[in-house]
């Protein structure tokens, strides 16, 4: 919460500028209008100036145009989630000041452009009106028509001058982001800032300066869940993939793309899902391990090629980019509806690793991680991300790149021989062998999705079936024992405890800190490790007297918690854990996390 | 070291007995027995793909076989080589995956009609437009045999199988003419009956650089004997080999042949040069490389952190 609260002017009294720590600025307009570049250029600016932020926006799924918003948190200490409520609302339109008064904090400060929108008297009580013609301030500073892009930099410019942003730094960040086109576009969005930056807001408002932030150790680095993902799979030493355009996914492929050839890598782009995970599969067996992924429907489509990678147990990063479903369901809203098809989605017993990144720095460490598990066990393994951290910009501290790429080219020296199902490691693991290998007692591997014997042939042996099948779920249980436990945030004993993963890590945390400062005894635990499961969370558990599972997804046939809460339900055996579950598309606000744990426990009261 | 997938990994030019390692024989790449029943016309195409390796002195690390799924892609399992058994009619999206990513292979797919063209069909032809390099040989039956006597996409109208008991009404596909117009490079005909025609397109395919495509006639004795018969002399057929001067870079003469009543001709009917996909990529990764080069990897993704501060 901020230490000092936005509040308009009083009448009468001279302006003032107030320190706060943090803020949340919501920009509303339509996709065409560049408010995601105004959001992209604060989260920037405050990574660049040590402090932390949040962002996040909607974006309509139509072709072109449709209202949308971009929503940036900048904090002086710790940012946790977007925010619930908005201190500062700028509004371009009448529908975005219409559709977004709700999300303003009651006090907070409403800057709308006086040439579209016609401010309402009932609101004015409780919002500060600040109107400025902002279109025709553009116009007036830079030429060209209303509909003309611009007036993006110059709120930009209006919102540096109301929080004494390091205009230096702005003016660098503009610079940088329109270098290479056209250089009077560059001076032309420069004269667009200046102009919103000497727009004398100072006069008619309150205007705040942030206090100092923490220092940071090492330089933070600023991307969204897509791009984390994009160099993390770079740095672990990926060459290879192959994939299919869907939103939200299609971020990482076109990165891969273009990113792939400078570290002598490709990425195919294919005539469809199949092809794409089937391309991946391919290379992974010639040794390169390979990555595809997509979102939604795509992800059913890839579910028949997958568990061949795992009887065949070839290794294979699959990334799931969860959108709202089922099929063509909400391409652009958030979901955390697919965990049941990234640990089950096969048919026969296909046992898979799934790993749910908590943050945008945790998909960089996740895709690592996650490569170095495929190759040590030779399994597929999705990484379930979702829309709210795909699109979410975060700050965090810059990695050690150096210690951290690695190079995982396979090892081509003939070996004496070689059984790729081996049945005689104790935990099902055996270093693959591929193609380019001589394999000096001339029998050679064939990789297979029929059940088969250690060399690969096919096999209708009840004995071997049972055997192969132990073996591939052994993999993934020598996994677990070596998987460590997370840590409880908060008390580890107490009468809550939330479990949450992916997206909403930082909001059910910011709802932990919020909880205990009105003296309730609520802890935390975000799981990344989805499956396999860490071992022991029993002893996390048995130190809460409620066990609340938080996700956004439906709260199932019978009841009592959506899927991760089904699948702790499953190993645990425990009605203690229970579900609080929404299908609305959007992120968690803290407020909603609280109010339904109290609903919740309110309810077993009774 | 950066990890090209176009270098040739050092490890395949030291395999440990380089000096003068002999071609190798049928005995030492033959593996199980196969599972075809006696007088399928699969078990000659193998025993011609033996042959190939041997006289084009292939050693077991430098070549990779890979199939769909179907009674010919069995195929892998009966090759003393590295070799996968992908899933049903993605072999060439799987194949593609691995000619891409290790240029220092030869890629061989076998497979079916029902695998290449049914449900197949998207790969076949976004493969064949891409030139991909590698070597596609179906051997079409013209119908089901994995699955006992259905209709196959390339069944000849009227023939009666369990799923059109009073004969096939669905137009067939036309394989040739099917590569030809996806683009394909090399669109080559033969018939299993004839072993040294089987070679020839084999070895001419292997020696085409991109994606080279055979339909190879093979009977199938169990579920629809006698099939090709209009296609062999010992059956009282002709055998009629592409006309000398057909002109293979002729797309529209090719297409001409491919649309011939059966038995029609066999031999090469289509072949031109056009950059492979692989080359493509490879220009496109040796024109980024020179862009960076002597910098580690982890000083080319430096420099783009550098930019997201």
């Amino acid at each position: 919460m901020s230490e000092a609260t936005l509040t308009p002017q009083t009448s009468g009294g001279a302006p003032k500028k107030a320190k706060i720590s943090e803020a949340v600025i919501r920009i509303a307009g339509n996709s065409q209008d560049g408010i995601q570049a105004i959001g992209g250029f604060l989260a920037r600016l405050a990574g660049r100036s040590e402090q932390e932020v949040m962002t996040f926006m909607t974006i309509p799924s139509t072709i072109s145009g449709g209202p949308s918003i971009f929503q940036v948190r900048i904090g002086s200490g710790e940012v946790l989630s977007a925010g619930d409520e908005a201190d500062v609302l700028l509004a371009f339109y009448q529908h975005s000041y219409e559709g977004h008064i709700n999300s303003l904090k009651k006090g907070g400060i409403v800057l709308y452009d006086a040439d579209h929108v016609e401010p309402k008297e009932e609101w004015k009580k409780d919002y500060h009106h600040v109107g400025i013609k902002i279109s025709s301030l553009t116009v007036e500073a830079i030429g060209g028509t209303a509909k003309d892009k611009g007036k993006n930099i110059f709120s930009l410019g209006l919102i540096a001058r109301m929080f004494d942003l390091n205009v230096p730094k702005l003016e660098k960040l503009v610079e940088e982001r329109f270098t290479g086109k056209d250089p009077s576009i560059a001076k032309t969005a420069l004269m667009a800032f200046h102009a919103g930056y000497g727009y004398s807001v100072d006069t008619v408002m309150n205007t705040f300066q942030f206090v100092e932030s923490r220092k940071h150790e090492t330089a933070q680095v600023v991307m969204n869940g897509n791009e984390a993902i994009g160099y993390g799979l770079i740095a672990a030493g990926v060459r290879f993939g192959a994939g299919y355009p869907i939103t939200p996914w299609s971020d990482i492929m076109e990165l891969l793309r273009r990113e792939l050839p400078k570290y002598g890598g490709t990425f195919i782009q294919c005539e469809d899902e199949i092809a794409s995970v089937s391309m991946a599969i391919g290379a992974s067996y010639a040794g390169k391990l390979a990555i595809t992924g997509s979102s939604g429907p795509g992800i059913s489509l890839k579910s028949e090629a997958i568990g061949w990678a795992i009887n065949a147990e070839v290794p294979l990063i699959i990334c799931d980019i969860q959108r709202g479903g089922p099929s063509t369901g909400m391409p652009t809203n958030i979901e955390q509806s697919d965990l049941f098809i990234a640990c089950f989605g096969s048919h026969g017993d296909a046992p898979r690793v799934v790993l749910g990144p908590s943050s945008v720095e945790d998909c960089f460490y996740t895709a690592i991680e996650a490569v170095n598990i495929a190759n040590k066990y030779n399994v597929p393994v999705i990484i379930l991300s979702d829309q709210a951290i795909a699109t979410r910009i975060e700050a965090f501290a810059e990695p050690n790149l150096e210690k951290l790429c690695q190079d995982i080219s396979p090892d081509l020296s003939p070996v004496a021989d070689h059984k790729p199902y081996d049945l005689s490691t104790p935990d099902g693991t055996v270093k693959r062998v591929v193609p380019g290998t001589q394999i000096l007692s001339g029998k050679y591997p064939i990789a297979t999705g029929l059940e088969h014997d250690e060399m690969g042939h096919p096999t209708g042996s009840p004995k071997l079936h049972m055997a192969m099948t132990a073996k591939r779920r052994k993999k993934l249980q020598a996994l677990a024992a070596a998987l460590p436990l997370p840590k409880v945030y908060g008390p580890p004993e107490g009468n809550v405890l939330l479990i949450g993963w992916g997206s909403t890590d930082g909001t059910i945390r910011e709802a932990v800190d919020r909880a205990r400062a009105a003296g309730d005894s609520v802890s935390s635990l975000t799981i990344r490790h989805l499956n396999p499961l860490p071992n022991d969370l029993e002893n996390i558990f048995s130190g809460f007297h409620h066990v609340f599972v938080v996700e956004t997804n439906d709260e199932g046939i019978y009841g009592y918690g959506g899927q991760l809460c089904s699948l702790l339900r499953a190993r645990y055996c425990d009605p203690k854990i229970r579900g609080i579950n929404k299908t609305d598309g959007l992120t968690w606000k803290v407020k909603e996390v609280l109010e339904r744990t109290k609903i919740l426990l309110d309810a077993k009261k009774a | 070291m950066s990890q090209t997938i176009s270098t040739t990994p050092a490890a395949t030019t030291a395999t440990a007995t380089t000096a003068e390692r002999k071609p190798l024989t049928k005995k030492e790449l033959a593996a199980d027995h196969p599972t075809w029943c006696p007088g399928c016309g699969d078990f000659s195409v193998l025993a011609l793909y033996f042959k190939l390796i041997e006289k084009a002195k292939l050693h077991h690390e430098k070549f990779t076989t890979i199939a769909g799924i179907g009674c010919s892609s069995r195929f892998p399992y009966f090759v003393q080589a590295h070799g996968a058994h992908y899933i049903h009619g993605r072999a060439l999206a799987f194949a593609s995956g691995v000619s891409i990513s290790r240029p220092d292979q030869h890629v061989f797919v076998f497979g079916g009609d029902g695998d290449a063209f049914s449900i197949g069909g998207n790969h076949f032809n976004h493969t064949a437009r891409k030139n991909i390099k590698m070597t596609y040989v179906v051997m079409d039956n013209w119908v089901y045999g994995l699955t006992k006597k259905q209709t196959s996409p390339t069944s000849p109208l009227g023939f009666k199988s369990k799923t059109d008991i009073w004969g096939a009404v669905d137009q067939p596909i036309n394989p040739m003419k099917q590569a030809i117009s996806a683009g394909a490079t090399f669109v080559a005909r033969t018939t299993h009956t004839n072993p040294n025609h089987v070679l020839q397109m084999m070895e001419a395919a292997m020696a085409h650089d991109g994606f080279s495509f055979i339909e190879c006639l093979s009977e199938c004795v169990e579920f629809y004997e006698g099939a090709f018969d209009a296609s062999n002399p010992r059956k009282g057929g002709v055998f009629n080999t592409v006309p000398a001067d057909h002109d293979v870079t002729d797309e529209a003469a090719a297409y001409k042949l491919a649309g011939e009543a059966f038995p029609g001709h066999f031999g090469v009917f289509y072949k031109v040069n056009r950059p492979t996909k692989n080359a493509k990529e490879q220009e496109i990764i040796t024109n980024y490389r020179s862009k960076v080069a002597g910098q580690k990897d982890w000083q080319i993704l430096q420099k783009t952190f550098d930019r997201l501060k």
